[in-house]
Parts: C-alpha cells; sequence; structure tokens
C-alpha cells in the first residue's frame, strides 16, 4: 500500500491525552493538513512519524509508509523529510554544503546535484555563500531544496511559512506545493493558517 | 559505552580522591609499614600538635583564607552592582578570561616583584618620593599576618567570581528584575543588594566555597608570597612531607586531616554565615529602604577592580621587564641595561619543563575533553540531567589537595608508580575535568536539538550528526574549554610535585622553587614562560574559530 498510512495514533504526556485515536491516509502527491490549535500536539505528531519523540512523551498506534512500518526505526532510516518554522540551515556550512549534507552517499556528481537544486529554488551560483547572508525567502527554498536531496518518500511540513510576511507567504506556499507535487511523494502539513489547508487542496483533519 | 562515560568519569577522578584520602588516614593513626609504623596510633596527632607555632600557622591559614575569599566576593559582587550595564562592565568582561588564563604562580611572583621592598613600586617612587636610597626595611611580602598573601589571593579570585557572576546573570533575568528595582527608586547597591545578589548567589555558592578551600589550602602561593616563621598549615605538611627525615610523614599525614577538618569546617562556618544573614536580611529587604543613588559604594568597588586589573598586568610587565634585564639598580625606574642573554642562558634548561608543561597539559586537558563531551552527549541523547553531579565535579576543588595527594602518594609508592608520566596526567585531569566540563556543560546544554534533528530527518545517523553537525557547530565552547583545561593544568603546583615524585618538573614547579631566593632575572624567565604558555594557548582558541568562521555570521 503506497503512501503514508496512520492508524489509531494516540500521544499522551504524562498521562493527558494530547492527540488521537488519529486515522489518517495520505496518497503519494497528496498534500494532508491537519489543523488545530498551537499546544495541540500538531508538531509532536511530526515528531512522532519523523522518529524524533521526546521520550516525555508516550506513543500508540502505528505510521507506515508504502507499506512498511515506521514506528521502531530511528529517524535516519525513515527517508522521512521534514521542514520546520525556521529553516535551521546549519550555520557552520555554506549554502552548498547545507545541501551536499543531505545528498544521499551513493551521488557521484554531488557539485552538479547542489548546482542544480540551486538554480531550481533560483539561487543559481549561491554554493559558496553563508546562509546567514540569505534573506528569509532565499534560507526557505534552500531549506526545501534540501529536505528534498535526501530523497524523502514522504514530507512533513512544520507551520513552515507561519514566519514569512504575509507577501511572501503566499509565493513560498506555491514554491513548495510545486516542488514537492513534481516528487509525487505523500505530504503531510500542519497548520493554524486556513489559508495553507485551502491551497494544499488535500484532505483536511481539524484536531 | 557512551552509557558507561559517567560511571567511567566519576570513578576516574574521584577514585583517587578517595584511595588517597585513605592512604592519608592510615599514616595520620600510625599505620604505614613501609615506615615503621604497625599499630594504629595518635602519635602522630601527639608530635603535631606540640609543633611550636602550629596555632599561629592554623590562625595564619584561617585569616587569610577567609580575608581573601571575603574580599573577593565584595569586589566582584561590588562591581556587578557598580556597573551592571554599562560599558565598563562589558570592557572589565574582555579582561577576565586572559586574567584567569595566567597561572596563580607567576602572577604570584610578578607581585612580588611589585610590591617588594626593593619592588618596581619602590623603584618608581624612590628616591624622589619616597626619600629611600636603599630598599626599606619592609615586611610587604611574607609579611607576618599574611596580607601580601590575601592580596595574592584576590588578584585572580575577585575576576574567577566576577566570571561566575556573569555567567548566572547571562543564564537568568536578574539583570532585569534588578532594573525594575532601580525604577522603583533604588539605588544600584540597594538594588543589587535586596534582588540581585540574593538570586544570583546560589548559583556562585560552589564556586565561593572552592574559592574560600583554595584560599584555605593553596601552598605555592603561600611559599611566594606568605608568612614565613611560622607559615601557612599547607605550606609545614608540604615541607614535612618532603622532609629527608621519613619520620616526619606521620605528623604531616596528621596535619593534612587538620588541613581537612579545617576547610570543611570552614565551608560549615561560611554555611551557617549564609543561612545567619539571609535571615537577618529578610525584614530588610522589604523595609523599604532606598539606598542613595549614585551610590558611595560605586566608585570604590570600581576602583578596586581596576586596581585589580591594573596590578595583574604590571605584574606581568614586571616579569618581562626583569627578564630582558642585565641590571636594574636600586633605585632605578627601569633596567639600565638590557639583555636577551637570559633567555639566550636559560633556554635549554627550560626546554625540557616547558616539553614537560605542554605534554602534560595536552594530554590532561584532551582525556578531560574526551570524558566530558561523552558524559554530556550521554546526558542530551538518553534526555537525562547531569545536572545533580554538580556537587561531584567540585570535590577536587573542595578537598584540599594536599590532604589527599599526601596519601596519593604514598599509594603510588607502594605500587611503584611514583614518578610515572601516566599517574602524573592522571593527577591533573582530576583538577583539569571540573573545569572542562564546568565550561562544555552550558554551551552543551543549550545547544538547539532542532539541528540534530534535522540532520537526522535528512538521513544522518548519530555518529555522523555528532561529527559534522554538532562538533563543528560548539567549536567555539570546545576550543575554549581545552583553553581552560591547559590553563588549569599549566599552573597545578602541588599534583606535579607529589605524583611527580621529582622526576618530573613544569615551569610552575620550577617557578615556584626558583622563588625562595636567587636570580630575579632567571625567576622572571621561569615565571613569564609559565604566564605566556596558557596566554598563548587561550589567544589560539580564540583566534581559531574566528578565522575558521570569518564567511560565517550564524557562528559569530
Amino acid at each position: 500500500m503506497s503512501g503514508l498510512t496512520l492508524s489509531g495514533v494516540t500521544l499522551r504526556l504524562a498521562g493527558r491525552t494530547l492527540l488521537g485515536p488519529l486515522d489518517l491516509r495520505v496518497a503519494p502527491g497528496e498534500i494532508a493538513t491537519v489543523m488545530g490549535p498551537s499546544g495541540g500536539g500538531k508538531s509532536t505528531l511530526l515528531a512522532f512519524l519523523c522518529g524524533t519523540l521526546d521520550p516525555a512523551f508516550a506513543a500508540e498506534g502505528t505510521a507506515a509508509l508504502d507499506g512498511v512500518a515506521l514506528t521502531g526505526l530511528p529517524p535516519e532510516k525513515r527517508r522521512v523529510g521534514i521542514l520546520f518554522q525556521d529553516d535551521l540551515l546549519f550555520p557552520h556550512l555554506s549554502v552548498g554544503g547545507n545541501l551536499a549534507f543531505a545528498l544521499p552517499r551513493e551521488v557521484k556528481d554531488r557539485a552538479g546535484a547542489v548546482a542544480a537544486a540551486l538554480a531550481e529554488a533560483e539561487l543559481p551560483g549561491y554554493e559558496n555563500r553563508d546562509p546567514a547572508t540569505l534573506s528569509g525567502g532565499q534560507r526557505a527554498r534552500v531549506a526545501l531544496m534540501r529536505a528534498l536531496l535526501a530523497r524523502p518518500r514522504a514530507i512533513l511540513l512544520d507551520e513552515p511559512f507561519a514566519k514569512l510576511d504575509a507577501e511572501l507567504r503566499g509565493r513560498m506556499r506555491d514554491f513548495v506545493f510545486a516542488h514537492i507535487g513534481a516528487r509525487n511523494i505523500p505530504c503531510l502539513l500542519v497548520t493554524h493558517d486556513p489559508e495553507d489547508a485551502r491551497a494544499a487542496g488535500g484532505p483536511i483533519v481539524r484536531l | 559505552m557512551l552509557r558507561s562515560a559517567p560511571a567511567l568519569t566519576l570513578a576516574l577522578f574521584l577514585g583517587p580522591i578517595v584511595a588517597g584520602l585513605a592512604g592519608t588516614a592510615l599514616p595520620a593513626f600510625g599505620y604505614l609499614p613501609a615506615l615503621g609504623g604497625h599499630a594504629p596510633s595518635l602519635d602522630p596527632f601527639v608530635r603535631l600538635f606540640e609543633q611550636p607555632g602550629l596555632g599561629r600557622g592554623v590562625a595564619l591559614t584561617i585569616l587569610s583564607g577567609f580575608a581573601a575569599t571575603l574580599l573577593s566576593l565584595a569586589v566582584a559582587a561590588g562591581f556587578c552592582a557598580a556597573a551592571y550595564g554599562t560599558r565598563s562592565f562589558a570592557r572589565a568582561q574582555s579582561f577576565l578570561a586572559p586574567l584567569l588564563a595566567t597561572p596563580h604562580a607567576a602572577l604570584a611572583i610578578g607581585f612580588a616583584f611589585l610590591v617588594a621592598p626593593s619592588g618596581w613600586i619602590a623603584r618608581l617612587i624612590s628616591p624622589e618620593i619616597s626619600g629611600w636610597a636603599r630598599p626599606p626595611d619592609l615586611a610587604s611580602v611574607n609579611d607576618p599576618w599574611g596580607l601580601a598573601l590575601v592580596a595574592g589571593l584576590a588578584l585572580k579570585e575577585t575576576p574567577y567570581l566576577l566570571l561566575c557572576l556573569t555567567a548566572a546573570l547571562g543564564r537568568s533575568d536578574v539583570g532585569r528584575a534588578v532594573t525594575l528595582a532601580r525604577t522603583l527608586g533604588y539605588g544600584p547597591f540597594m538594588a543589587w543588594a535586596k534582588i540581585g545578589l540574593p538570586r544570583l548567589y546560589p548559583s556562585i555558592r560552589l564556586p565561593v566555597y572552592a574559592v574560600l578551600a583554595f584560599g584555605l589550602s593553596n601552598v605555592e602561593l603561600a611559599l611566594i608570597l606568605g608568612p614565613t616563621n611560622p607559615p601557612t598549615l599547607a605550606v609545614t605538611i608540604v615541607r614535612w612531607a618532603a622532609d629527608p627525615h621519613l619520620d616526619l610523614f606521620f605528623p604531616a599525614a596528621a596535619a593534612a586531616l587538620l588541613q581537612l577538618a579545617l576547610v570543611l569546617g570552614a565551608i560549615g562556618a561560611w554555611r551557617a554565615g549564609e543561612i545567619v544573614l539571609a535571615r537577618a536580611a529578610a525584614r530588610w529587604r522589604i523595609a523599604g529602604a532606598r539606598g542613595r543613588s549614585p551610590s558611595p559604594w560605586a566608585g570604590l568597588a570600581r576602583g578596586a577592580l581596576a586596581i585589580n586589573f591594573a596590578v595583574a598586568a604590571a605584574a606581568l610587565l614586571v616579569l618581562a621587564l626583569w627578564s630582558l634585564a642585565a641590571a636594574w639598580r636600586f633605585p632605578d625606574d627601569l633596567p639600565s641595561a638590557w639583555t636577551l642573554a637570559n633567555w639566550t642562558r636559560e633556554g635549554p634548561r627550560l626546554a625540557a619543563p616547558a616539553g614537560t608543561t605542554l605534554a602534560l597539559a595536552a594530554l590532561a586537558t584532551l582525556l578531560a575533553m574526551a570524558l566530558a563531551v561523552a558524559c554530556l552527549e550521554n546526558e542530551s541523547r538518553r534526555g537525562v540531567d547531569g545536572r545533580r553531579a554538580l556537587w561531584a565535579l567540585y570535590v577536587p576543588l573542595l578537598v584540599p589537595q594536599v590532604a589527599f595527594l599526601i596519601g596519593a602518594q604514598a599509594l603510588l609508592v607502594a605500587l611503584g608508580a611514583d614518578g610515572a608520566f601516566a599517574a602524573l596526567v592522571w593527577a591533573h585531569l582530576i583538577f583539569v575535568l571540573p573545569y572542562v566540563f564546568l565550561a562544555l556543560a552550558e554551551p552543551w546544554r543549550d545547544f538547539d536539538p532542532r539541528y540534530a534533528r534535522a540532520a537526522a530527518c535528512l538521513g544522518a545517523g548519530p555518529t555522523r550528526v555528532f561529527f559534522a553537525i554538532k562538533l563543528p557547530m560548539l567549536l567555539r565552547p570546545l576550543l575554549a574549554a581545552a583553553a581552560i583545561g591547559f590553563a588549569v593544568s599549566t599552573a597545578l603546583y602541588l599534583p606535579t610535585l607529589f605524583a611527580g615524585a621529582g622526576r618530573w618538573t613544569t615551569l610552575t614547579t620550577e617557578a615556584v622553587a626558583l622563588a625562595s631566593g636567587g636570580d630575579r632575572r632567571v625567576l622572571a624567565v621561569y615565571a613569564f614562560a609559565q604566564a605566556a604558555l596558557p596566554l598563548l594557548v587561550y589567544g589560539a582558541a580564540l583566534a581559531l574559530p574566528a578565522w575558521l568562521h570569518r564567511n560565517r555570521r550564524g557562528m559569530r
């Protein structure tokens, strides 16, 4: 069964149920949206899916990607990419270094792959730039390219447009959704902005 | 393997302390078959208390230890009150690290060169102001009241406590609380005394105890600046332990236990004082007295710290001058003839102790870094809170060195390992580890875990995340911790003396040995070299990340 499947996912903190039980299926190329108030466990759900859940939380239920159970795998084996509100570009690496970090080892023409990704992000020739010198929109585009270069089989978006100003938000949304759509992978977006959900065009779950 | 790091670390640095204390306690009660002590007895204590001058030596120890701690704390806290939020507070910060990297012994020797009757200050004011044509007959160092010792201790402990206060300030919102108190009409000193210091004190309590313990038990400063007849207790212990009459080892061990009791008693008394003061101040804090603004104390506190910095800088300068002097007669302001001969003549003899100092500091620091990083990484991966272990880290700084080093030496002799280089490295590790750990703990715990998570979600395993993301992002604190560890090792005197069994000399042991007399020019060469080594390392630790990250604004 292809796509991302969540069955009976329940998250608890200190005995209190934060979320769930949640059942959801996201098909390849689809962008599903989880909406809810802040503090409602949306980010915790994404941490559960990418394998970085804080041990303080208790999780029940299963998640599977293309028919393979994710639960129990360490994050680096899941091939689930994630974009956060902050771009989290590594400050000690150049823009090109950040992208090359994400490239799988078996890719031989690393410089070529990085250059192609930068061209796609409308930042050609930015390999040696210091990420701290880029604008917010440029950083967000690099962060997306970095997530995609790792060749994820699913991608999670954790309010990735919340920190951008209104004008940039719309353009960034189009950019992100277009690139994810081109990969034909399932995508799960958490947000509290209804505009995001509408633009995503997929199923919407309200918490 | 990472899971066993905390246990291994504790065993490595607390094990020798516990074993050493046991090794001290046995001969203190008469048991050390190798030296003919076969049955337990109180004889060592009887002999200890029969020593003439013991009471005065103990009194001097207590007075100088408390006086130095009170003075250092008063100036450090007073400067915070006087200067917090001003430009001079920020400027003072840049002086702290290099001053702390300078070994005690080098500073003390330079200080003696300044204030001795024939010192630089006397030369500068003679004969015009003072009228002295010859050095006056003053006991301005090695004075019988221990005043020079107190000044020498405060010279380095004040900046240390100021650094601790600044770090605690940065981790809390106390600065804003003090500003708020100011807007309620409190003068700067009252705002600090009533709001700032009570909140910051808990986080500098252990450093204050460490300063007190060091003041009561240090040997090298007491040898260089302290009273001679009788000297402080710690000096007496080291003399007896090194005496060719091996029989004196028994009262030396008994005195080491007395030293331990003295330090523990002093910390207990200080704690009692804290409680009494807190009780007494509870009502005063809310009684509404605003204090004067500007405070009359502000100038005094700023002046005291300025003098501290100036004296430290002058102490290093006078070492440099003497090391380059061919002739410097009293009362000339400066040497009348300059030469490099002191350095070229002493150079070959300097090489071996300098090499030992370097190798010892590098090895002890590397080991300490590896252990500290393993513990902290274990903590962050398993989500455990390592802050509970803070007391354990301070054990080597609170237990007087001499109390367990004497016993550790006896154990090393029994094992045939005295004078082994590995034993020496281990002895240094005990003191380097706490400082390295404390320097790394905050940056490690503050590291934004989202970077590691982001890297893991890009497909990087824990090892790659650690080496490609975490270590390089923490390069600056790592190098700073290395510089601190290096400086601590370079400055160690007693651990080198005891674990080295006279077979290994460092720049510090040479400088302290030469300080008891002889040629100022030779002593200046050793003391200056001793100070220069950690300062160079500190400079490199500062310059390297700045250079590597010159094109990375996010890493500044």
